[in-house]
């Protein structure tokens, strides 16, 4: 249930995001889902991709700094409400979220999460039949 | 014409000078060899005794001292005499996490009163006037010496110390100052902040300007003295040597005069270590010859210049200082506190989430220095975290700040993004067009 997501380091310079969707579009690697996190400085572009091993491979051939992280996707219903339910079983249960990106698509939508305690936050989500996504699932989407 | 502190030395003839420095040095070169284990040690090793000093001809016999000394001597090694007899202390940074340390006798402490009292003289400030000293308090030479010497002179001290820009210049102009003594730099800040505070210059007493504490230009001067409506002089010195005061411009702002019946002045060539040709550049080299808490032997200040032995127009025949027109080593003067790369090198060294390599890049924005300090991370410690990488500069910037004594921007890049050393790496841009080519 836990899906690996490449956390890469981007210096706030011209075209360094353009360079990493072309050494991950040349090496044949898929993007799932991104999000971007900033500051004056630099930036951690968070990204789901089709072929982990690969992507860290050619990044840290190229220098980028990578980290990969344990992430969980969670999917909810694509309508009102449903995903303030699910945050509220995940509050409730003592889980903090460090950050969450999501996109959706028809009748549901993919929330990606990063808690503080990922197992504990898995076995919640689960009991609670909230349906998680197998990274084998996400990488094809 | 200003006024001249104390005539019999400072106008000395040449001859009566050189007979007053052997006199010194050869007292000087007694004292240490029987008082510090570290000279004597060294003169030993030359197979040198006291009697072998005989004038001051014969000072290049003697080994030269160097920063490295006060360091490995930490902290108290180079002292010459009991620390009961010693006052007062100063430090530095050093050139990594140590500081240079060094101690005054009461002796030591008037010695110094009395030059910074010469070259306030020097600058036209007497007893009626009141000086803002806006160098920092503390372990930095600065304030303490500038403090004592307008003290000397019976002049009024105004104690500000460094920062609190508004409240400086509200009291600079409610109690008329009349001189103001801190780095040029911060000079021009005040300026700046004076002119946006749209207080007319008219209703500043300020005519006199006592900087130091870093290298600075012809411009530098005019820009002040445009700025401030002043007269802007220099005052030399470096702790090791005494602080401020081992040498102050006259009204011909013509040279910087060295103060050698305290302080000898020698410059030699930084490769071979010889003395030049006179007028021809090279290294300062001291040697104090009054001091008795912290006596240095041929120090080697690693500024370079030169020295002019021509009588004044003022009066002076003490020597004349040039410019300081480079660093024989890699120090920096930032915001008046001295940095040496192999600091930031060393923090690099003992922090295991970053790479030993860095950037240096010092500039000068609104008269204000920046430091900025590239680094990498290990790739293992990019995270994902927005926080965990802020906290990470935060320490690193702060570890910093406690090794070299100010605090640098830190900006972290990408892995490989620094170059790496191929031979000799360069690892610093400086911007700031310091000193006069």
């Amino acid at each position: 249930m836990l899906i690996k997501q490449l956390s890469i380091f981007l210096e706030n310079k011209k075209g360094r995001f353009t360079e990493v969707a072309r050494i991950l579009g040349d090496a044949g690697i898929n993007m799932t889902a991104f999000t971007v996190s900033e500051n004056s400085d630099f930036g951690i572009l968070r990204l789901i991709v089709s072929d982990t091993e690969k992507a860290i491979q050619v990044l840290r051939d190229k220098m980028y700094g990578v980290s990969v992280t344990d992430v969980v996707c969670m999917i909810c219903p694509n309508e009102p409400g449903s995903l303030a339910r699910a945050m509220e079983i995940i509050t409730t249960a003592g889980i903090f979220v460090e950050y969450m990106y999501a996109f959706s698509e028809g009748e549901s939508a993919h929330v990606i999460i990063r808690p503080d305690d990922i197992e504990r936050c898995v076995e919640v989500l689960k009991a609670n039949k909230l349906k998680l996504l197998a990274a084998s699932d996400l990488y094809k989407l | 014409m200003a006024m001249i502190w104390n005539e019999m030395v400072e106008c000395m003839s040449r001859d009566e000078m050189r007979k007053l420095q052997s006199y010194r040095l050869k007292n000087v070169v007694e004292h240490v060899y029987h008082n510090s284990p570290f000279y004597r040690k060294k003169m030993q090793e030359m197979d040198l005794s006291p009697n072998d000093i005989q004038s001051i001809d014969d000072i290049a016999k003697l080994p030269f001292t160097v920063k490295q000394d006060l360091r490995d001597n930490y902290p108290f090694g180079l002292m010459a005499v009991p620390m009961s007899e010693i006052v007062r202390l100063h430090a530095s940074s050093g050139t990594t996490g140590k500081p240079i340390v060094v101690g005054y006798t009461r002796k030591d402490l008037s010695t110094w009163a009395e030059v910074v009292a010469r070259c306030l003289t020097a600058y036209g400030i007497t007893k009626h006037d009141m000086v803002q000293v806006s160098y920092g308090y503390g372990l930095f030479t600065g304030g303490l010496g500038a403090h004592s010497g307008i003290e000397n002179i019976g002049g009024t001290v105004i104690p500000m110390s460094s920062g609190n820009t508004q409240k400086q210049i509200q009291l600079m102009h409610d109690f008329g100052a009349k001189a103001l003594a801190c780095t040029p730099s911060y000079a021009l800040y005040l300026a700046e902040t004076i002119r946006e505070s749209g207080i007319p210059l008219e209703e500043f007493q300020l005519r006199i300007g006592v900087f130091g504490a870093e290298p600075w230009t012809e411009n530098m001067r005019k820009e002040l003295e445009e700025k401030l409506n002043i007269k802007a002089y220099d005052i030399y010195g470096l702790t090791e040597i005494s602080g401020p005061g081992v040498g102050g411009e006259c009204e011909c702002q013509n040279g910087t005069h060295l103060w050698e019946d305290h302080f000898f002045p020698e410059i030699v060539d930084p490769e071979t270590l010889q003395p030049v040709e006179p007028g021809q550049q090279g290294e300062l080299v001291f040697t104090t010859l009054t001091k008795e808490g912290m006596p240095m032997i041929r120090y080697r200040t690693r500024d370079l210049t030169t020295l002019n032995y021509e009588k004044c127009a003022c009066g002076r025949t003490a020597v004349r200082m040039g410019r300081i027109l480079g660093r024989s080593d890699d120090m920096l003067i930032i915001r008046g506190v001295n940095v040496f790369p192999s600091q930031v090198e060393s923090v690099l060294l003992e922090m295991p989430e970053f790479e030993p390599h860095y950037f240096i890049t010092v500039d000068r924005v609104n008269n204000t220095d920046t430091f900025q300090i590239q680094v990498e991370l290990r790739q293992e410690y990019y995270s994902d975290e927005m926080n965990k990488m802020l906290s990470l500069k935060k320490k690193i910037a702060s570890r910093m700040q406690n090794v070299i004594g100010i605090q640098p921007e830190i900006k972290i890049v990408e892995p490989r993004s620094i170059e790496r050393s191929q031979g000799k790496a360069k690892h610093v841009q400086d911007n700031r067009n310091l000193f006069n080519k």
